[in-house]
């Protein structure tokens, strides 16, 4: 049965089109005293004021609720894979915005923020229990930045041993995320890319192909956003440490193996939990976030600072010297990471695991479901065991048949208040790819609903091909025309910009 | 019992999902890994709290250990500030749309696409510059991404950076610039503040430009409070010698001084922090990068950014992705650096802020800050024992030096007692600087406050 949905569609102006002359939004404090003089040396004081609107605050306010109602985020359903979308508890939410965090500054002695420091310490001991690393940090403000202390950690670690030097190559995989090899290239380090087998996954063979004395570390994600585990990845982790490599877990895809493994017991030396994926906190669009990063002891030595140690009861911050140094100001997010801790709090080691076993479950109910549905495959059908918390699909023969593709069939489900599904990271090995993640927040009337969309979509693409390719019709508003985006006379990430280039005025007219 | 996060937590449910899938047990879904692979023993960590009463009461109890900046008197900065987070910037950043939003697409996430095309345009108006990236991690990631897009672009390997610098974000300028060991690093190399001024030493950074800096790196204020007076200087010989001057800046300076561009600067960078995000506890980072509107730089930005756009509707606008491909979602290790999540939902809130407050409430907080900090500074300056450094050409913040006999470890302590949060130690970090520390005014502070501080730092030093 397919609901009637329709986005709000408020056409609503830029926040630079509206308000008018003399309209106040907010008003400071007058001056505590008058001065008497300009307090700005001389030169430097602003004549042209900012072309800032003038907007009442009860305009702006509107405006951005407005805006609020044309997004459908976790609003709808959302099963966005490798993002792992789960429920974000409002209660850490509503606990996060409370002076005893919210009003914090990070250079308090340590003597007044002692509850967070506990929960800082507490978090760490958790995530190690949970991994089998020694230590774990919240600096990195999300994965990539998590990937890219590793990268440093590897620097200094070699350079400690002085080996920087010939330690040149950081390995990855083709289904490694990709700011794996991203963070390795910025940080100095020639990339290797193992390519995968014809199974889907990248072989010993090829592994062993390319490591050397010249391997720095290996950078890798298991299980993969296809679903697949690597049986093999001990033998991986053994192949780098042979050589002298690192070897480091991106636990993205954490979710479905929480509670089974370890990623110190595979022998990975650091490894990377996101908390606003795994372990319930909120993307926000795109952060604030936390790559929490762990290390063994070995590593330890050169982890960023400041680290938080317990002693005779008192909380501290250290400086850690001979490490980093730093990867971002202060401890991290750590309203995140209370957030996190209270999320792990809720589900303790019996909700993890069953949140584990829910996901995969979810997953592999989608899966008896979607195979049913005539255009749809699966990525490497030939590997028959059961799929981890996520699988990745092809709708290449439903292309073939119809001409419409996997953005075709995003953007008209997107018309029924699913929101986008995730395709795939560059680069897409499967055709037409997409790849929804279940999780355990959703129902399954939910999960059902989502695929009945998807089949009823496909449907109509066969039917009436021009509704899908045109689509979304029920959003707020059309499928955009990217043709300027790359343009650099007609892209504008500006208002300014946009009138400049279109020889508009500053109302827009 | 169900889980109240997990509807599928019910027997029903999870028996109906079983039988659908085929299968009797959960464990036959795990055959992927293989047995050895299993953790040697149960994760273990307390049962769950599937009550929210127990998690709030849990969460609370820890928490209130905290003292904050709300309950005691803050002169804490330090290139974090507390200012004023006006209400309707709460109620936009709880809204669950935006609070829970991924992806998207440009059509179904229209609201918060625009959301992000207003923040860049009125930081764009703020800095003065008409391209502008979605933010990064933090300020100190932006200037390090700067000086990284400014090696790029002049295919140079030395970046020079004026004191004084905020040993956080130097910090994290030396990562990203890959350290000073290994034999690809961008060589990072940091001019010592004038003490007499407490301003950049031009004359000693202009006898380092050699042929191989990329780029200079100058924040103003500076992060001792002073602004900086020889912007246009440093920049007009960073030019000459082929450099490119990269220029660090609080927004919430804009309304009454000088955008840096208008001095020479290329890339800007700052704080997305003052524009309407609380101070917590370090987790309201976020930082700019903006320029002008050349290839020659937007082809260099590591970060995503939006453009407004048409839509296959006629006269219908939309916003999405430019230049996508240069990025490391487009194009793995061949992209610019590396993007992936940061601090959007702060970037929402950072148009709200900018768009409440308009050219009149920067300009006039601007000038409320000049004044309070400046009253502050004056006031202190009468106490024995007290020495304003330099009492003049400061926004917002300022050195005071303590004659010898307390330490400022000392004195903070002693303050402390009184809830007062003293000004940051930088004895430590400028020992140049003698007994110093630097303190923070804003428009948080009434002249009562001022007056409490004043009143204990005598007391204090007596």
């Amino acid at each position: 049965m397919i609901k009637e949905f329709h986005a709000a569609r408020w056409s609503e102006p830029l926040i630079m089109e509206m308000g008018g002359p003399g309209r106040r939004g907010f008003v400071p404090p007058e001056p505590i005293a008058d001065p008497g003089r300009d307090l700005v040396p001389d030169g430097l004081r602003r004549s042209i004021a900012p072309d800032l609107p003038e907007v009442s605050e009860p305009e702006v306010l509107r405006h951005y609720l407005h805006l609020s109602q044309q997004v459908m985020g976790m609003v709808g359903i959302s099963l966005f894979g490798t993002c792992t979308m789960k429920y974000n508890p409002r209660v850490s939410q509503q606990l996060a915005r409370q002076d005893f965090l919210a009003q914090i500054h990070p250079h308090q002695d340590d003597a007044t923020v002692q509850g967070l420091l506990e929960i800082v310490h507490r978090f760490d001991l958790m995530l190690r229990e949970m991994s089998g690393m020694d230590r774990f940090i919240f600096q990195p403000g999300g994965g990539a930045a998590a990937a890219h202390t590793h990268a440093m950690v590897t620097r200094s670690y070699f350079a400690a041993r002085g080996e920087l030097g010939t330690r040149r190559e950081i390995v990855t995989s083709a289904q490694a995320h990709p700011c794996n090899p991203a963070t390795a290239a910025a940080a100095g380090f020639e990339v290797i890319t193992v390519p995968l087998g014809d199974d889907g996954l990248p072989s010993l063979d090829a592994l062993r192909s390319v490591v050397s004395e010249r391997t720095a570390a290996l950078m890798i994600n298991n299980p993969d956003d296809m679903g697949l585990y690597n049986p093999q990845i001990k033998q991986w982790v053994d192949a780098v440490h042979e050589v002298g490599g690192l070897c480091f877990y991106d636990h993205a895809n954490f979710n479905g193996v929480m509670g089974r493994i370890r990623a110190r017991e595979l022998g990975f030396d650091a490894c990377m939990f996101m908390l606003h994926k795994t372990f319930g906190v909120a993307k926000g669009g795109g952060g604030p976030a936390v790559g929490a990063y762990g290390c063994s002891a070995e590593l330890e030595p050169h982890l960023p600072g400041p680290l938080v140690d317990l002693d005779d009861g008192v909380y501290r911050r250290r400086e850690n010297p001979g490490g980093v140094g730093r990867v971002r100001e202060y401890l991290g997010n750590l309203t995140e990471v209370v957030k996190a801790y209270a999320w792990l709090v809720a589900m303790g080691s019996d909700g993890v695991r069953e949140a584990a076993d829910i996901s995969v479950l979810a997953n592999n109910y989608m899966e008896t479901r979607l195979m049913a549905i005539p255009g749809v495959s699966k990525s490497y059908p030939g590997m028959t065991k059961h799929r981890m918390e996520m699988t990745r699909y092809s709708l290449g023969d439903y292309t073939a048949e119809t001409g419409l593709t996997a953005a075709d069939v995003q953007n008209r489900m997107t018309d029924f208040g699913v929101d986008a599904f995730w395709m795939s990271h560059e680069p897409w090995i499967i055709p037409e790819p997409f790849t929804p993640e279940a999780g355990e927040a959703w129902s399954v009337e939910e999960l059902d609903y989502w695929i009945d969309v998807l089949a009823h979509v496909l449907d109509e693409g066969r039917r009436d091909p021009e509704l899908v390719r045109t689509a979304p019709h029920h959003q707020v508003v059309a499928k955009i025309d990217g043709s300027s985006l790359d343009d650099p006379n007609r892209w504008a990430t500006t208002w300014a910009a946009y009138r400049r280039k279109n020889n508009l005025g500053s109302d827009g007219a | 019992m169900a889980h109240p996060y997990m509807p599928s937590s019910a027997e029903k449910d999870k028996a109906t999902m079983i039988a659908a899938t085929g299968i009797v047990d959960i464990e036959e879904l795990f055959e992927q890994i293989p047995p050895d692979h299993y953790a040697k023993r149960p994760i273990n960590l307390p049962p769950g709290l599937r009550s929210e009463v127990a998690v709030h009461r849990h969460l609370t109890d820890l928490l209130r250990k905290n003292r904050s900046c709300a309950e005691n008197l803050n002169f804490l900065g330090a290139g974090y500030w507390q200012h004023y987070v006006p209400a309707v910037c709460d109620e936009i950043a709880g809204r669950s749309e935006f609070l829970t939003s991924v992806w998207g697409t440009p059509s179904s996430d229209h609201g918060r696409n625009q959301a992000w095309f207003e923040f860049a345009s009125q930081l764009g108006a703020l800095v003065d510059l008409e391209f502008v990236g979605l933010p990064v991690y933090s300020w100190g990631a932006a200037a390090a991404f700067g000086l990284r897009m400014a090696t790029r672009i002049t295919g140079r390997s030395t970046v020079l950076v004026a004191g004084p610098a905020d040993p956080e974000r130097l910090g994290v300028i030396r990562t990203y610039c890959a350290g000073e060991d290994g034999e690809d690093a961008i060589s990072v190399s940091v001019i010592p503040v004038d003490p007499a001024t407490g301003r950049a030493d031009v004359h000693a950074i202009s006898q380092q430009l050699s042929p191989d800096v990329a780029a200079v790196y100058v924040e103003t204020p500076n992060y001792l409070g002073q602004i900086e007076t020889g912007l246009a200087e440093l920049a007009r010989l960073a030019r000459a010698n082929g450099s490119e001057t990269v220029v660090g800046v609080d927004p919430i300076s804009l309304g009454v001084l000088v955008p840096p561009a208008r001095l020479g600067a290329d890339i800007v960078v700052g704080t997305t922090q003052p524009l309407g995000i609380h101070l917590n506890a370090g987790g309201g980072v976020g930082g700019f990068i903006a320029t002008r509107d050349e290839e020659r730089y937007a082809s260099q930005y590591p970060t995503l950014q939006v453009s407004i756009c048409d839509t296959l509707t006629p006269g219908e606008r939309a916003f999405g992705m430019t230049l996508f491909h240069q990025s490391s979602y487009g194009s793995r290790e061949q992209g610019n650096d590396w993007t992936g999540n940061s601090v959007y939902l702060w970037t929402v809130v950072n148009a709200v802020y900018m768009a409440l407050l308009g050219p009149a409430g920067f300009r006039e907080l601007g000038d409320t800050i000049l004044a309070g900090s400046h009253y502050a500074a004056e006031k202190l300056s009468r106490i024995p024992g007290v020495t304003v450094l330099w009492p003049d050409g400061f926004f917002k913040e300022f050195v005071l030096r303590f004659d010898d006999g307390y330490s400022v470890a000392d004195i903070n302590a002693a303050l402390l007692a009184k809830n007062i949060f003293g000004g940051k130690d930088l004895t430590a970090d400028f020992p140049e600087l003698g007994n110093s520390a630097l303190y923070c005014v804003t428009e948080m502070h009434a002249a009562a406050d001022i007056d409490t501080l004043a009143a204990a730092l005598t007391e204090v030093l007596a």
